[in-house]
């Protein structure tokens, strides 16, 4: 069975359920196949040896029930794991050892799964490139010098070079989406409210969001059924009923109704991006679906915007970092100077960055200006979005405005980098729910990504209408493995 | 807006961040033109909007006040990097 990491996650779970293959087997393919992956430096923290003896255990009970039994799984730095280091990527929680599970990854466990190791990712979540993690950049699978995306890269690289048969990751600007576009996975964002942010180390509070990533489709489905569902400890997590994702989903989607937004024909976009969106369209028409001209006038707003939203929560959030509860800790001479030796040691340049420009936008005589011009234009934004949804039921965008760029290209004007979101983060600013599912190559072949964007707690028809994209765009991965 | 050498300090102070010349150099020049970049939003005028308060339309559940946690100190001490029996240690604060 030396191809099992090649199989999808269903495939997976069924295989263990027709015990065609045991729990032990899977996870040592797993555990192999990242063990001759290391240059890819998707993983923070491997725990293969606890992990094995979980699948043993498994082997040893045959309890068969729940929709993820025996299945090893990896996870995004961002989540707490009891006992299992947390960095968030970042050097200020380098030793921290969470002494609690977070919502999210204990849903997994409670359906069967257990937990292969902790993926790279951005520091604090603060970036679109996985090149601002303590632990080192990570590679995607199309090439050694190529960005994974971020901030979830190192959850996306894994995925894409079979590490891990499924993973999580969290999504506050495109986090999930980019890089799922990159690597050619799919990745979806939840409904705001949807998943449970307890146990996930905070970034900006109003907008981040976790989120299934797979190898298509239907393992989408499932895994957004696991991990989705309200939790009392985050009192932003809504009561509503989880759906049965994938008893429902189908390719079926005539008679839907596609939005396509003129405004996300965005200046100096590549030939190639607007000709997937094109096929894509296609292929949503083929599949019966009606196509309808929509306006978001306010989508050049987004971006700005977020760029003030998300820094001032985050500065915010940031503050808990201060060397004397937990992670590292500078020397100061005063309580004072350890603080600001602490953080100045223990957070990265972007995160930095980002934290002064929270500071600054909240700071006395600035919060009208910048903050509540902010939540001003975010209502703007939403607004458009309800509009738009009274005539369609999902919109339709390209998720990036170009495939996997090379390592450094842009990190010398944060801005440029900022600008890769430009499609993914109204979503976030309106709560709604997107996946991003690999639709084709560019002439480089690189994979590119489609986003649908679907009505609040509407996450099935998104599912639906990727599954319709899925199969006609019959996308395979085609990259060489270059490192092993 | 541009911001100075001198608003970087005075930020980094409220942030609580230490930073040598250089740092307070670049980063003069990155949060200037990330400044610029969000003031495209003066472009739009929104004297008669309302900001935005929620993005769900759902109210906050409330709870009973009942303890449902507690006798964790181990578990919070656990990460602290210098504690002292039951308390964090930090630099002396009262001479």
């Amino acid at each position: 069975m030396s191809n099992i990491s090649e199989f999808s996650l269903k495939k997976i779970v069924n295989g263990i359920k027709r015990k065609d293959f045991s729990s032990e087997e899977v996870t040592k393919a797993f555990i192999e196949k990242s063990k001759n992956s290391k240059e890819l430096n998707s993983y923070i923290t491997e725990c293969f040896d606890d992990a094995l003896k979980s699948a043993k255990n498994f082997d040893k009970k045959k309890d068969n029930k729940g929709l993820l039994a025996g299945v090893p799984l990896a996870v995004k730095d961002l989540f707490c794991t009891k006992n299992v280091k947390t960095t968030a990527g970042s050097k200020i929680l380098h030793n921290f050892v969470p002494t609690y599970e977070s919502t999210v990854t204990n849903n997994l466990w409670a359906q069967g799964a257990f937990l292969l190791g902790k993926l790279n990712c951005d520091e604090f979540a603060m970036g679109s490139s996985n090149e601002t993690s303590f632990f080192g950049k990570v590679s995607n699978p199309y090439g050694k010098e190529l960005v994974p995306g971020g901030s979830s890269g190192g959850s996306a690289s894994a995925l894409a070079a079979g590490l891990t048969p499924a993973t999580i990751g969290t999504d506050t600007g495109g986090s999930i989406r980019q890089p799922a576009s990159f690597t050619g996975t799919v990745g979806l964002k939840p409904t705001y409210g949807r998943c449970s942010r307890w146990g996930i180390v905070a970034f900006a509070s109003s907008l981040d969001q976790a989120g299934p990533m797979t190898k298509n489709v239907d393992d989408c489905a499932l895994l957004l059924q696991a991990m989705s569902g309200y939790d009392p400890k985050d009192s932003t997590s809504i009561d509503i009923k989880v759906d049965n994702y994938t008893s429902k989903l189908t390719e079926k989607v005539k008679g839907l109704k596609i939005g396509i937004p003129k405004e996300y024909r965005v200046e100096n976009m590549p030939k190639e991006i607007d000709e997937i969106w094109k096929k894509g369209i296609d292929y949503l028409k083929d599949a019966g679906a009606i196509i309808k001209n929509i306006s978001l006038p306010h989508t050049m707003y987004a971006l700005p915007a977020y760029y003030i939203v998300a820094p001032a929560e985050a500065s915010s959030n940031l503050a808990r970092y201060d060397g004397v509860k937990y992670g590292h800790r500078a020397k100061g001479k005063n309580l004072i100077e350890m603080y600001e030796n602490t953080r100045s040691e223990g957070f990265g340049d972007e995160v930095k960055r980002r934290i002064l420009i929270g500071t600054y936008v909240l700071s006395s005589g600035y919060y009208d200006a910048y903050y509540l011009k902010a939540q001003k234009v975010r209502q703007l934004i939403k607004n458009d979005f309800d509009k738009s949804f009274a005539d369609v039921d999902a919109i339709l965008t390209p998720s990036t405005p170009s495939a996997a760029f090379k390592m450094g290209a842009k990190t010398d004007d944060p801005v440029s980098m900022y600008l890769n979101d430009i499609f993914t983060v109204p979503v976030n600013l309106s709560g709604l729910p997107a996946i991003s599912v690999p639709a084709g190559y560019d002439k480089n072949n690189l994979p590119l990504g489609l986003q649908l964007i679907g009505k609040a707690f509407d996450e099935q028809t998104i599912l639906n209408l990727s599954l319709a994209i899925e199969k006609r765009a019959n996308f395979k991965k085609n990259f060489n493995v270059w490192w092993s | 807006m541009s911001i100075d050498k001198d608003t970087v300090k005075h930020i980094s102070k409220l942030a609580r961040i230490s930073l040598d010349e250089k740092k307070v150099a670049d980063l003069s020049k990155d949060l200037s033109s990330i400044m610029r970049f969000i003031e495209n939003l003066n472009k739009l005028n929104t004297d008669k909007v309302n900001p935005l308060t929620s993005i769900i339309n759902a109210s906050l559940k409330s709870r009973n006040d009942e303890v449902n946690s507690g006798k964790i100190r181990d578990q919070i001490l656990k990460n602290s990097p210098e504690k002292n029996e039951e308390f964090f240690v930090v630099p002396k604060v009262i001479e």
